[in-house]
């Protein structure tokens, strides 16, 4: 027999008791690296547990994101948390179980076939016995490493698997403290930072006189090198410092960036890093001169903020050479190895627990606030500091999405059907987290002495991809390739937003199928279908137009219009099928989503569909409104009214659902989503205004400009 | 400076400048943490509290202001245990993700409820616009709002007064 194939997480953690441990509260702790970010992994994490163990729900303690206890599993991240996170879970629960089975057939001398687990009391031919998993756990060694070789119940079987449980962390968040912004110790001080405008600007003076002023009240100002941060036992006496000290900071080596730069157009012809991959170029047969058949469209996304309802937070506490530290980051592992980095801390002298915070949609500020905590409390030590970000210092300063710009060239046959693909991006880096991304924690960068920059990299192809992601179309193209033009030095940080490049990839590609079933006056399901050959996908498509009665459809520039977007997140995660009703007048109103998405094996039906509607309204906020804007300095949109979001007034209805999975595996569904319905409302749009709109957002401005045109 | 003034029905007093504001005060001074800091400018909605019935950004409200009126914060409204029928509408329609914009919300499904117990969808949009939240869990927050209407109207025709 074949050794198992583990998933990464049990292969870097594969010792039982890092997963899981009997509690003398007659509960079972199941720990995972993942944390909750509002998306209700905890919930299913203790789906799987309770499901594989045979206890009830109540029973299953989730510890999440704890340096000192639980795994480490890296960033929540890329939608894999179910797979990846749920699968060690699942393999550890399965070999546990039997474990405590042979146990206690020993004690009962019994035979473990004769033994059955109910609500975690172990029954012998379904009489009670005195035995469960409490009375064995004593005598299983957990510090074994996991085997994977009990194999776990077949899906066939699952009773809390498949069911849509309420999320267990929803009553404490509707009714009071719930989250790291609401741990608040008797003796708490309260901090804010200055913060350095670029990497390299130097603080030159800082007039604290004149900030204490401001402040009227008892401060401590904190300050190494280029890092300020005001401490006080009173919050608003710290904030009111914060607020007065950019008046009274000098700067030297302040950089100065131009406005074009805040828009996609402006990543070509930047300094990059160039990749092609795929299908070699096309040949001089196939078409290395441009010909006839060649079709050629240019897209683009601009910077977006992850905006995250709260800003970043963290608590810190430096006492007798131990660090503490809590945080709503989305890797507490990696996490405790940057502040150890960052700080010239040995890692053991730091833990790091994940507390709940707002939703977070990829790399923003989180991680940031726990160094700037940090920071703080190795120079008061003692003392629990409460690092809060102020909303301006979120929008302007967090690690944004990338803009992107992808130009698409295509071949196509006599029949209007592509021949010949190629992708080409310009975007730069989509990860900068720090341990497996090329950046920093924030403040490091205004130590003394700041580590060496480093030069960018992207997600490899086998993690998905970050420019690349989604940069193949899923459809029947006999040649395809992607070339990759990594701008190198873009002027904001940027790392990863949900979804990464799919977004724009989707958008693009999607667009161009319609465009291309237009040259041929097919219609742009029907041409879909023409050149969609898996199954699986197919159906999906079908599927989605039925439910939206795309036969209905009416011609195109009446200023309603329908469109259609499909993908399938990272060509190898869930499905999803998007048809967007919209009416344009001067702006875009989307009216109405239809959604069938094939995501696999879904652990909690209710929760997951959470996510499909999530993603859908982000993306739709992203494609009518979101660009982040710049002025000489770096971010300018730092509140709400320069930086708008999509509010309950511009909403759409939405009918959501999951179609019966082609499969048993888990596929990520967080993201899967976003892309194909920026591509349906661009289709829509598109439907609308017989005008075609390519970059985003699809603003009042565009479509007056676009309709000047036509 | 010594501020009186009632909170979830009790009589607080609250030792601060009376410019500090009001979530300050709620927060770190009487450690009711369900009203949340998210942008200081009544931009988000997050902060929300009733000061004498209305809805009132607490991030902005002087301390000074609330002396001698009543201040309900989501705390008041209900707890785990004692769901409120807001809360448990919510929790019904899973109307949330993360969650940290919900506790402003429900204080604005209130007060609309409070005046208008049988909103229409266009009443509670109205009434929750001011508010963003940015997990996209609107649809499922207004049925919500319209669900806990249904209820508290049927649990006032079973008992005849109002919840």
């Amino acid at each position: 027999m074949s050794a198992p194939v583990l998933p990464t997480s049990l292969i870097e953690n594969p010792r039982l008791d890092r997963w899981i441990k009997f509690q003398a509260d007659r509960t079972v702790r199941i720990a995972t690296g993942k944390v909750e970010m509002g998306q209700g992994i905890v919930t299913a994490i203790g789906q799987i547990a309770a499901e594989e163990l045979d206890v009830p729900l109540h029973r299953v303690a989730v510890l999440s994101g704890n340096t000192a206890h639980g795994p480490d599993e890296l960033y929540t991240t890329s939608s894999l948390s179910v797979d990846v996170s749920g699968g060690s879970v699942r393999l550890v629960c399965a070999e546990v179980r039997a474990k405590a089975l042979e146990r206690a057939a020993l004690r009962l001398n019994c035979s473990r076939d004769e033994l059955t687990v109910v609500d975690g009391r172990f029954l012998q031919n379904g009489a009670a016995t005195g035995q469960d998993y409490w009375t064995v756990a004593a005598e299983i060694d957990l510090t074994q490493n996991v085997t994977g070789a009990t194999p776990p119940k077949p899906v066939a079987s699952y009773k809390v698997v498949g069911q849509s449980i309420p999320r267990v962390d929803l009553p404490a968040k509707m009714s009071g403290a719930a989250f790291v912004h609401d741990v608040l110790p008797a003796d708490v001080l309260h901090a804010r930072t200055l913060r350095q405008p670029n990497r390299g600007a130097t603080l030159a003076s800082l007039d604290e006189a004149a900030i204490r002023r401001a402040a009227k009240g008892e401060l401590q100002v904190v300050r190494e090198a280029n890092f300020v941060a005001f401490v006080s036992p009173v919050e608003s006496v710290a904030q009111a410092a914060a607020l007065a000290a950019p008046l009274h900071a000098k700067w030297d080596n302040l950089r100065r960036l131009i406005p074009e730069q805040q828009e996609a157009a402006w990543l070509k012809g930047q300094p990059s890093d160039d990749r092609h991959i795929g299908a070699p170029p096309p040949s001089k047969e196939t078409g290395a001169t441009p010909s006839k058949n060649l079709v050629q469209a240019t897209f683009s996304r601009p910077y977006i903020a992850h905006a995250s309802m709260a800003p970043s937070c963290a608590l810190a506490e430096f006492r007798d050479g131990h660090l503490t530290v809590r945080s709503h980051g989305q890797g507490m592992h990696p996490l405790r190895q940057n502040l150890a980095a960052a700080l010239g801390l040995p890692i053991e002298a730091i833990t790091c627990q994940h507390l709940h915070g707002a939703g977070c949609y990829g790399h923003n500020g989180a991680d940031d606030a726990a160094l700037d905590a940090a920071l703080i409390a190795l120079r008061i030590p003692g003392r629990c500091i409460r690092l809060q970000w102020r909303r301006e210092e979120e929008f302007g300063f967090e690690p944004v999405g990338p803009a992107m710009l992808v130009t698409l060239h295509v071949e196509l046959d006599a029949r209007g059907r592509p021949t010949d693909w190629t992708t080409e991006v310009w975007s730069p880096t989509h990860v900068q987290r720090p341990g497996n991304g090329t950046g920093y924690l924030l403040a490091a960068e205004a130590m003394a002495t700041p580590p060496p920059e480093v030069a960018p990299f992207d997600p490899t192809e086998q993690r998905g991809g970050g420019g690349t992601r989604n940069a193949l179309p899923i459809y029947d193209v006999p040649a395809h390739r992607i070339v990759h033009h990594l701008v190198l030095r873009p002027p904001v940080r940027t790392s990863a937003l949900r979804g990464l490049g799919a977004l724009p990839n989707v958008f693009a590609i999607e667009s161009l199928i319609d465009d291309l079933a237009a040259r041929i006056g097919e219609d742009p399901v029907a041409y879909r279908l023409s050149i969609l050959s898996e199954a699986r996908a197919r159906r999906l498509v079908e599927l989605v137009a039925e439910r939206a009665d795309w036969k209905s459809r009416g011609p195109a520039g009446t200023g309603k219009g329908f469109g259609i977007g499909f993908a399938r997140y990272k060509n190898r995660a869930a499905y999803a099928a998007v048809v967007a009703a919209v009416t344009v007048q001067e702006t875009v109103k989307v009216d109405r989503i239809w959604c069938v998405a094939d995501a696999g094996l879904v652990v909690n039906p209710d929760g997951a569909r959470n996510q499909l509607e999530g993603g859908i309204v982000q993306a739709v906020s992203w494609t009518l409104k979101e660009q982040v804007r710049l002025d000489e300095q770096g971010i300018a949109s730092r509140d709400w009214e320069s930086y708008p979001i999509l509010r309950f007034s511009e909403v759409p209805d939405m009918q959501v659902e999951f179609v019966d999975p082609a499969g048993n595996a888990a596929l990520g569904v967080g993201e899967c989503t976003v892309g194909p319905t920026a591509a349906a409302i661009g289709n829509a749009v598109n439907h609308a205004l017989g005008v075609r709109i390519h970059d985003m957002p699809l603003t009042r401005e565009r479509i007056m400009a676009a309709l000047l045109k036509a | 400076m010594d501020v009186a003034f009632t909170v979830n029905g009790e009589a607080r007093r609250v030792d601060a400048a009376e410019s500090t504001s009001l979530l300050e005060a709620l927060r770190n001074h009487l450690g009711l943490m369900g009203t949340r800091y998210g942008c200081g400018q009544e931009q988000c909605g997050c902060c929300m509290v009733l000061v004498d019935g209305q809805p009132a950004y607490a991030c902005t409200r002087e301390l000074g202001t609330v002396a001698d009126r009543q201040v309900m914060t989501v705390e008041g409204l209900g707890t785990p245990a004692k769901l409120h029928p807001l809360q448990r509408a919510f929790l019904d329609e899973q109307a949330g993700q993360c969650g940290y914009c919900l506790s402003g919300i429900l204080i604005s499904a209130k007060a609309l409820l409070d005046r208008n117990p049988n909103p229409s969808r266009a009443d509670v949009i109205a009434a929750l616009d001011k508010h963003l939240c940015r997990c996209g869990a609107h649809q499922r927050i207004l049925r919500a709002v319209e669900r806990a209407a249904a209820a508290l109207r049927a649990q006032e025709t079973m008992t005849g007064r109002p919840a």
